[in-house]
């Protein structure tokens, strides 16, 4: 029972801890607070003079800002994972100069903020390059993509490193090339591994779209932005991007969570 | 089984855990490596699977020297099956899938032809109502089975056996040992280490007792065990039998 505060916040390690509640228990308290949430959003929108019926009117506004959002996470998605990977192995390199250039890639994008990566790359081949407009959304996906791809490639790396040694061993002493070896042993395992992580990572890349909005794609924020300067009405058409962002990040949030439960009592 | 080992010397920077071994057998199906820990047994083993490089010396394995380069060495491990002492499956596939990927992939068997051959192998080790599960399903022995299962598979011209039964409970050694048995009555060639002594006594043709990176003594387990020629042996064996 909670008879102290170090009952309340230090979960008992052992056997006491790995009992989980009873079904019915959980359902209860969860939906206790969810509507203790519910509620409190509740009383700040009632509270608030809001305008709802105004709002409604550049629904498709903020619609097509939306689908735009997908399209760019979707795209930056596949490109990120697969960018990702090659960082990875090319960390690995025994090749030095690729697995340094590889590195100061992955540790520089990490280290700055997307904010300022953003501004940087874009305006920076914009002006070494002469890129027009017509390349500014491909170029934000490539930023996002690299930016997301540096934190991938580390999950990607933690996941080959996860794969034990005596496991290689094997299969060299059963006589696989390297490619065999990476192809059959090493990439199935550590796709287990990073699985969960990997999703994890991708409601990351779902929020961290919406900096895009600096550099004038007109994605999900900034349509937010552009509605808001017309029709006046922050609060609701934030509340609405905050709610179009949680449609897509929950769901993926939760599949991370499962995945990780899945994987835990497979190995 | 021809093996013939010329002055082999591995070093690992300075340290030197293989100091100039050399050793010829032939008509031996089974020889057993014994000795203290970090005696060197392992590593021999490793460089006679191809899975080392000796920092010296030559190793001809029936007649033919094994040429030490990633390309000959990799032709040089398809021909030998080696088993560790434990997690030598793939977990992330099941038992017939693991004997059959090496076969598939490595010795170029069809996918028909590869799991025919699998089965067969499973069902003569009594493992085929296992088929079809992961390692994590398996018990410590019958994972060692498998393991041993898909290094028989190819055909190897000798099997390399590194401490085969040290991470299993005694019930567990004994159901491998048994199989183990069972492959030198089928005349497999053997290569053996093993802290197990009365296996190594009743199985092996030879026994080489290696510590301090040198055979200390080489012999018929009769002699090694019987009546032991080296000091080094004799203390070897007398602190095994002392508890």
């Amino acid at each position: 029972m909670i008879e102290t505060w170090r009952d309340l916040f230090l979960a008992p390690g052992g056997a006491r801890g790995d009992v989980s509640p009873p079904p019915l228990a959980r359902a209860l308290n969860s939906l206790f607070a969810l509507l203790v949430l519910i509620g409190l959003v509740w009383v700040c929108l009632a509270t608030l003079p809001l305008n709802w019926t105004q709002a409604w009117g550049d629904r498709f506004d903020l619609l097509k800002g939306w689908l735009m959002t997908v399209q760019v996470t979707a795209i930056a998605l596949v490109l990120s994972v697969l960018l990702g990977f090659l960082l990875s192995l090319g960390q690995r390199s025994y090749f030095l100069p690729l697995r340094y250039f590889t590195r100061f890639l992955v540790e520089i994008t990490r280290c700055i903020p997307l904010l300022a990566l953003i501004f940087l790359v874009w305006y920076g081949f914009e002006g070494a390059l002469g890129i027009g407009n017509q390349y500014r959304l491909l170029s934000g996906i490539l930023i996002l993509t690299l930016f997301e791809s540096a934190y991938i490639s580390e999950i990607f790396r933690a996941g080959i490193e996860s794969v034990g040694k005596t496991q290689i061993e094997s299969a060299r002493a059963i006589g696989f090339t390297r490619t065999q070896t990476y192809r059959y042993v090493i990439i199935p395992q550590a796709f287990r591994q990073v699985l969960p992580p990997l999703v994890g990572q991708l409601v990351s890349l779902i929020k961290d779209s919406s900096l895009l909005s600096v550099i004038a794609i007109a994605e999900f924020t900034q349509t937010a932005q552009q509605t808001t300067s017309n029709n006046y009405l922050t609060l609701e058409d934030y509340f609405v991007l905050a709610v179009g962002y949680l449609v897509l990040t929950v769901p993926i949030s939760l599949w991370s969570r499962w995945l990780e439960r899945r994987f835990k009592y497979e190995t | 089984m021809k093996l013939s080992l010329q002055h082999v010397v591995k070093r690992f920077g300075t340290h030197t855990v293989i100091d100039d071994v050399s050793l010829e057998l032939d008509g031996v199906h089974c020889l057993a490596l014994i000795g203290p820990s970090g005696g060197g047994k392992s590593t021999l083993l490793r460089i006679v699977a191809g899975l080392e490089y000796p920092t010296g010396g030559t190793v001809i394995l029936n007649d033919k020297p094994i040429e030490y380069h990633d390309e000959a060495l990799l032709r040089h491990r398809r021909s030998i099956g080696t088993v560790f002492q434990a997690f030598n499956l793939f977990p992330h596939m099941t038992a017939l899938k693991n004997i059959m990927l090496p076969l598939e992939k490595v010795h170029g068997r069809t996918h028909d032809e590869a799991r025919d051959l699998a089965e067969g192998t499973l069902r003569r080790f009594q493992l085929l109502d296992h088929a079809h599960k992961r390692p994590a399903e398996l018990s410590g022995g019958q994972r060692q089975r498998v393991a041993i299962a898909r290094a028989i598979a190819i055909k190897p011209q000798v099997v390399l056996l590194d401490e085969p039964t040290s991470a299993l409970d005694p019930e567990m050694t004994a159901e491998v040992l048994e199989l183990i048995e069972e492959l030198k009555q089928e005349g497999r060639d053997l290569l053996l280490v093993t802290h197990e002594m009365g296996f190594a006594r009743c199985l092996a043709d030879r026994v080489a007792l290696l510590a301090n990176g040198r055979i200390e003594e080489f012999g018929p387990p009769e002699q090694i065990f019987g009546a032991p020629q080296s000091e080094v042996t004799r203390s070897f064996l007398s602190r095994l039998l002392k508890y």
